[in-house]
């Protein structure tokens, strides 16, 4: 038990796929700027994490080596258009709002990262925990970022009103910033800042030491 | 095992099996959900009509606000109603690539670069106490680098603008792509169309006078799709477009 609590929650914090390995930035600048899209694309990448991790593991010992990333490609690739057909049948709204970044979950980095690295080499029971664990560490960083984006970009939170604007009589001024991309990279940057100042062991060792001379020294 | 694998044999019998399991799953699942995302399609269409008609309320259902417009087909040509066809069931632009339907146009009037244009229209009527109170035209031309699709809303006069929208393009997005700003789109309401029975109508390059009751400004940084709206919103408000059928609603004919 202990576990799969591990494979669960480790990549939420510990190891998380966008805070620690950097994976899957381009979506979480793009469907971050409403909570309630963003909600959607983690239940959608959760989905396909999950059940591609269990197929790719399933399958294992009969995939040959030399085609196993066209092999794990056309699972994932499979997967996201099942998951876009369902989201275009029961929640059109939001489907057309996160619009192309469905279909560019194929592309995410820790589906393809998590078939390679964890579920060819592990049981299907391992390897799907895995997928939902990996799927909630980035949910968890797309809703932190989310929530930020949309109560100080629009003032909402999934859509109810929180701090009322200006425009419609109340006191607070959007920060228009915050519904543009790049605020996504700041927002992501201090999460990465606050998660390494707390487990310092997520820290990385220079790559290099600054040679001596580049220091200030006394004329 | 893993040497096994490694064949030719086992990895071309891997890949077929992989290829025809995926292609059975995703094929299902677009069949499957195919009802349900029809719905949606068609209330987003909906929805679609009564923005550019100004008429949206989304604290309601689609559906229900849409029961206040008809849905009509008219000849291109004469003008008229076409009596006897489904409505529901025709699809403009499937028409408009059957040869028995559509009609080639030449290159003096196809100023809107459609090529073919079907025969038949629809049109979507607001009617109030036995008058037309609005009507929808179904618009589309080419812009830069798609072909824009949209609704034209007119007050039932026939020639005041009541919105217009697009439901479907795909020009640069914060250039050509700001066809979907609502303020640019908001002064469109209340222009006018025709002077002494031709079309005024246009985008002026630079912006229009604010006293201009024919001019829209055009969009800064997209020349190129500006110049395609223009084109497009003169050729179906034209004689090869709506102008026979909104000269009968003028006139009261029909």
């Amino acid at each position: 038990m202990a576990k799969t609590k591990e494979l669960l929650f480790d990549p939420v914090v510990n190891d998380n796929p966008i805070a620690l390995q950097v994976l899957g930035i381009c979506s979480a600048l793009a469907v971050t700027s409403s909570m309630s899209v963003a909600f959607v694309m983690s239940l959608a990448v959760i989905a396909v994490t999950a059940f591609s991790n269990l197929f790719v593991s399933v399958i294992r010992s009969q995939i040959p080596s030399s085609i196993r990333i066209i092999v794990q490609m056309t699972i994932i690739a499979s997967l996201v258009i099942v998951v876009d057909q369902i989201l275009k049948a029961f929640a059109y709204e939001i489907s057309k709002q996160l619009s192309v970044f469905v279909g560019l979950i194929i592309t995410n980095c820790i589906v393809m990262g998590r078939a390679e690295a964890f579920a060819m080499k592990n049981g299907p029971v391992d390897s799907f925990i895995d997928g939902i664990g990996n799927g909630l560490g980035y949910s968890a960083i797309l809703m932190i970022v989310g929530f930020v984006r949309e109560l100080f970009g629009s003032g909402t939170l999934f859509g109810v009103e929180v701090l009322t604007k200006v425009t419609e009589g109340g006191w607070y001024f959007t920060n228009g910033m915050m519904l543009l991309p790049p605020s996504a990279f700041f927002i992501i940057g201090f999460l990465i800042w606050g998660i390494r100042a707390w487990k310092t062991a997520q820290i990385e060792a220079d790559e290099f030491k600054i040679a001596p001379n580049s220091k200030v020294k006394e004329a | 095992m893993s040497s096994n694998n490694e064949s030719i044999r086992k990895t071309v019998t891997v890949a077929m099996v992989l290829c025809l399991v995926c292609s059975v799953i995703v094929s299902a699942s677009a069949v499957i959900l195919r009802p349900e995302q029809a719905v949606n399609e068609r209330a987003n269409m909906q929805m679609n009509i009564l923005q550019a008609a100004g008429l949206f309320d989304p604290q309601q259902s689609i559906p229900d606000q849409f029961q206040i417009v008809t849905t009509r087909l008219v000849n291109l040509d004469t003008g008229e109603f076409v009596n006897g066809m489904d409505v529901d069931r025709y699809d403009q632009r499937k028409a408009s690539k059957d040869p028995s339907m559509n009609r080639v146009l030449s290159t003096d009037k196809d100023i809107a670069s459609i090529k073919r244009q079907a025969k038949i229209a629809k049109v979507y009527l607001v009617e109030n106490g036995g008058q037309i109170d609005k009507i929808i035209l179904p618009i589309h031309g080419y812009g830069l680098w798609s072909t824009l699709y949209g609704f034209m809303a007119l007050e039932g006069d026939g020639n005041t603008i009541a919105g217009l929208g697009f439901y479907e393009h795909a020009e640069t997005p914060g250039l050509g792509g700001e066809v979907d700003n609502p303020s640019w789109k908001k002064q469109w309401a209340g222009k006018r169309v025709y002077k002494d029975g031709r079309v005024a109508l246009r985008l002026v390059k630079g912006g229009a006078d604010r006293k201009d009751a024919y001019g829209i400004d055009a969009l800064s940084g997209a020349t190129i799709t500006s110049r395609g709206v223009d084109n497009l919103v003169k050729f179906w408000l034209s004689d090869t477009g709506f102008k026979p059928f909104l000269d009968n609603v003028r006139e009261g004919r029909i």
